[in-house]
């Protein structure tokens, strides 16, 4: 089997491999996944700062009671744009840009299943991300009512309803393309001996992960449409003077939202599992159940979804029905933590840079996971709901989970792509910074959450300003640190500390994965010709 | 190509990607200053739609010629079909939003605004005089007084229709295989006008809700289903109709092998696909 390429069906004459265009021209029409996964990992680490500077403004506001820097509509905006770029703009696109990166490789495709679908689903990530961003300098402002946009308070929101509405299907349509490619590669593209139970797990994740966006995205885009139509064409879903219901929505939203949550973090784990073992030295402990582990956490999260509305008035059955259901997310989460534990237990370990990003997502991800466990408990969530405990809960569940991992693999694979070593010292300084930051930020808003401060407020009451001060200033501390990644990352680019690396890279790792027995950085077309071996660790 | 049953076929230099993003970002934008009153609104629209009309000609056209000069190799199929495949898992899981909806506010919520279960209180206070029977515009009576469509004229016809159209569509696929181009043709024509007549039924019906009957989309959660769902599903029967055109376009030019006919199979599931929502439709809509 060997690479074709051709240009653009007219002249496809022979069968050795095209570089890349020249010029800028090479970025926009571009089916190379590699180029393709390039694309994706710039643009999110662009819009990890965009919403990164939102996420600074609101801090900025709460450093202390009273009002300071911006009206509460604006302050409203931030919180409802932050998460709608950092979801959708920042943390997916990086993931959907690893898996474009990595899974042809990982697997031996010569690219991936469908190169031009793969090309249309960036641009329609940018599309989207580009209207989203346009509500902000509109009349009446962008969203303000949160991103999970509940009616009846998101359609009062001004001339940005439609575009927003018209975002979320852009980039709904984007992310379904994008997973069926994963999909399609991952089934049909492998090796001949790399059967299902010899994948990588991070091609695990992403098979499901796949099957999850699929799944959900368009449950997400039904659900904004009835609020179109609600607004704009007289319809009454959500609506009770007309027979609706506005808790509709947030049952149709939750049933799309949890899934979307394990969107961010299956891959996450994905990328845990291919690091722990490489710097423990030892193959990942427990591979099938880590496998079934991730197929369980899926399956519940398409069943679970009303523990995100204890409060919303639902019959006690349910209460009950989905606070146990929820409670069993704790299980295959748990064998997950304990077999990177188990990895790392009597391993051979160092502590470079991606492993210690690695080793923190285990900790801080485990407190995530606990205070999701103490929500899940119905009567306990009345007190919970709503407050900043929510916020530090996820924000746990994302920052130092799925960032880190981010971070993890960018620090990780970048001596791959690029062929040069990034700067260790700095990127520890990275690490510990942003790693002791991130505690300081969150952590005292699990304080504040008990103490009954409520979310998405740009004022409080006086006995809440300390720690949102504290909290203030980790975020401050966090937010700069990042820059200093942006730093690696171009550093890295232009020759980083001038050591030429090798193709594995680190100690042993062709042990573990594909990738490492290509050249670095990897030549523009990879495995044209499948490899006929797979790396040992592989089970 | 000599080689093409061995290799997997990279395509270079994709353009119809960006122009088909340009073309939707353009039609939504459009939109959306349409709906908030721009005058430039509907101007936008058409050119986004017409930009969309000639990149799908383009890019049906491109894939066309290089299936037919031998390029995709059976990997190459494998991964299309599983991206149609996949594609119609998206599209069901979009439309048992809207089921799911009529199901929730059937059994759950008009109920509940009947005082069913503990919202006796919130009826008595909120609207004492409301009966909660189905079908219902809610208890603001939101649209005015209407009739509900009934399920044994247009609809049963149209239950036929697509339901034949099924058949004759198969009756192709097995004329293809058995390499006898007319009844793949002759079995494509059926289905096609097959497909039309139905969105031509449904037009009239919705004629007769809009003139006759006072059922609008406006009409409370009644019309919000009714509208959404069938109009959905309408819609879909028009892509599926075009496309099972391009298919037959296609076959007329004599395109298709009965082993390489991706085109066909794709078209061909998305009409039943198509068919087996509008069953739902007929039960849960029309029947229930």
């Amino acid at each position: 089997m060997s690479v074709v390429t051709a240009e653009h069906g007219h002249d496809h004459h022979d069968d050795h491999a095209h570089g890349p265009e020249k010029g800028w021209l090479r970025w926009i029409v571009t089916t190379n996944h590699k180029d393709i996964g390039t694309l994706y990992l710039f643009f999110a680490l662009a819009m990890f700062f965009v919403g990164g500077t939102m996420a600074m403004i609101i801090r900025a506001e709460l450093f202390e009671p009273g009002m300071q820097f911006v009206d509460p509509k604006f302050f409203n905006s931030m919180t409802t744009m932050h998460a709608l770029v950092m979801i959708f703009g920042a943390v997916m696109p990086a993931f959907v840009g690893l898996a474009n990166w990595m899974v042809p490789m990982m697997i031996g495709a010569p690219d991936m299943a469908l190169p031009r679908m793969n090309n249309m689903s960036f641009w329609l990530l940018v599309a989207g991300i580009l209207l989203l961003a346009s509500t902000l300098f509109m009349e009446g402002g962008a969203p303000a009512g949160g991103w999970t946009l509940y009616p009846p308070l998101v359609l009062q929101t001004g001339k940005a309803l439609p575009f927003a509405i018209f975002s979320v299907h852009l980039l709904g349509i984007s992310s379904i393309l994008g997973a069926i490619n994963i999909v399609a590669t991952i089934l049909n593209m492998r090796a001949p001996a790399m059967s299902l139970m010899k994948m990588p797990m991070f091609v695990w994740t992403w098979l499901i992960t796949g099957f999850l966006l699929i799944a959900i995205m368009p449950v997400f885009a039904g659900a904004v449409t009835m609020l179109l139509t609600d607004k704009f064409f007289h319809t009454s879903f959500f609506d009770a003077a007309g027979g609706g219901d506005p808790v509709l929505y947030q049952h149709i939203f939750w049933f799309f939202g949890h899934p979307e949550v394990y969107v961010m973090i299956l891959p996450t784990f994905g990328v845990a599992s291919t690091i722990i073992p490489v710097f423990a030295r030892k193959p990942l402990f427990g591979y099938s159940s880590m496998v079934y582990a991730t197929a369980a956490i899926a399956f519940l999260a398409f069943v679970v979804w009303a523990h995100h509305m204890f409060t919303v008035g639902m019959p006690i059955s349910g209460e009950l029905y989905f606070m146990y259901a929820t409670m069993l997310i704790a299980v295959p989460t748990g064998v997950k933590i304990f077999n990177w534990t188990a990895t790392m237990w009597k391993g051979a370990m160092t502590f470079e840079t991606p492993m210690l990003f690695s080793i923190a997502f285990v900790v801080l991800f485990t407190l995530g996971g606990f205070t999701g466990l103490m929500m899940s408990i119905a009567p306990a969530d009345f007190q919970y709901h709503d407050t900043y405990f929510i916020v530090a809960h996820f924000h746990y569940t994302l920052v130092p989970a799925s960032i880190f991992m981010l971070m993890g693999a960018g620090y990780y694979w970048l001596p791959k792509w690029t062929g040069h070593m990034y700067n260790e010292k700095v990127g520890q300084l990275h690490f510990w910074l942003s790693a002791i930051s991130v505690n300081i930020l969150f952590f005292p808003q699990h304080f504040l959450g008990l103490a009954g401060m409520p979310r998405r407020i740009p004022d409080y009451a006086i006995q809440f300003s300390d720690w949102n001060m504290i909290s203030s200033i980790g975020g401050f501390i966090f937010g700069a640190s990042q820059l200093l990644f942006l730093w690696v990352v171009i550093d890295t680019i232009k020759g980083g500390t001038g050591e030429k690396v090798t193709d594995e890279v680190w100690e042993d790792a062709h042990k573990h994965g594909l990738e490492w027995t290509l050249p670095s950085p990897v030549p523009y077309h990879t495995f044209s010709t499948p490899p006929t071996m797979i790396p040992s660790d592989h089970r | 190509m000599s080689t093409s049953n061995t290799t997997y076929y990279i395509p270079h230099r994709a353009t119809w990607p960006v122009l088909a993003t340009a073309g939707l970002l353009t039609t939504l934008v459009g939109f959306a200053n349409y709906l908030n009153g721009s005058s430039i609104g509907s101007t936008l629209m058409i050119a986004g739609l017409a930009i969309l009309v000639v990149m799908l000609a383009g890019w049906f056209t491109l894939q066309a010629t290089e299936s037919e000069s031998g390029m995709y190799n059976h990997g190459v199929g494998v991964s299309y079909r599983m991206g149609m495949m996949w594609f119609i898992f998206s599209e069901i899981m979009f439309f048992a939003v809207f089921f799911g909806t009529l199901w929730y506010t059937r059994n759950l919520s008009v109920p509940w605004l009947g005082g069913e279960g503990a919202k006796l209180a919130t009826k008595e206070i909120l609207w004492p005089a409301f009966n909660a029977v189905w079908p219902t515009n809610g208890p603001a009576n939101v649209g005015g007084h209407f009739e509900p469509m009934g399920a044994f004229g247009l609809p049963l016809l149209n239950t036929l229709l697509l339901l034949t159209s099924g058949v004759t569509c198969t009756w192709a696929h097995h004329g293809l295989i058995a390499k006898n181009r007319k009844q793949l043709i002759q079995g494509l024509i059926a289905t096609v006008a097959l497909g039309f007549a139905f969105v031509l039924c449904q037009a009239f019906e919705y004629h007769e809700a809009y003139t006759e009957m006072g059922l609008t989309l406006g009409s409370g959660i009644y019309g919000s289903t009714f509208f959404m769902l069938t109009g959905f599903h309408g819609f879909h029967v028009c892509v599926g109709a075009i496309i099972l055109s391009v298919v037959l376009f296609r076959s007329a030019k004599g395109h298709f092998t009965p082993e390489n006919h991706f085109a066909f199979e794709a078209a061909a599931w998305y009409w039943h696909f198509v068919d087996v929502v509008w069953l739902g439709l007929f039960i849960f809509v029309y029947l229930m």
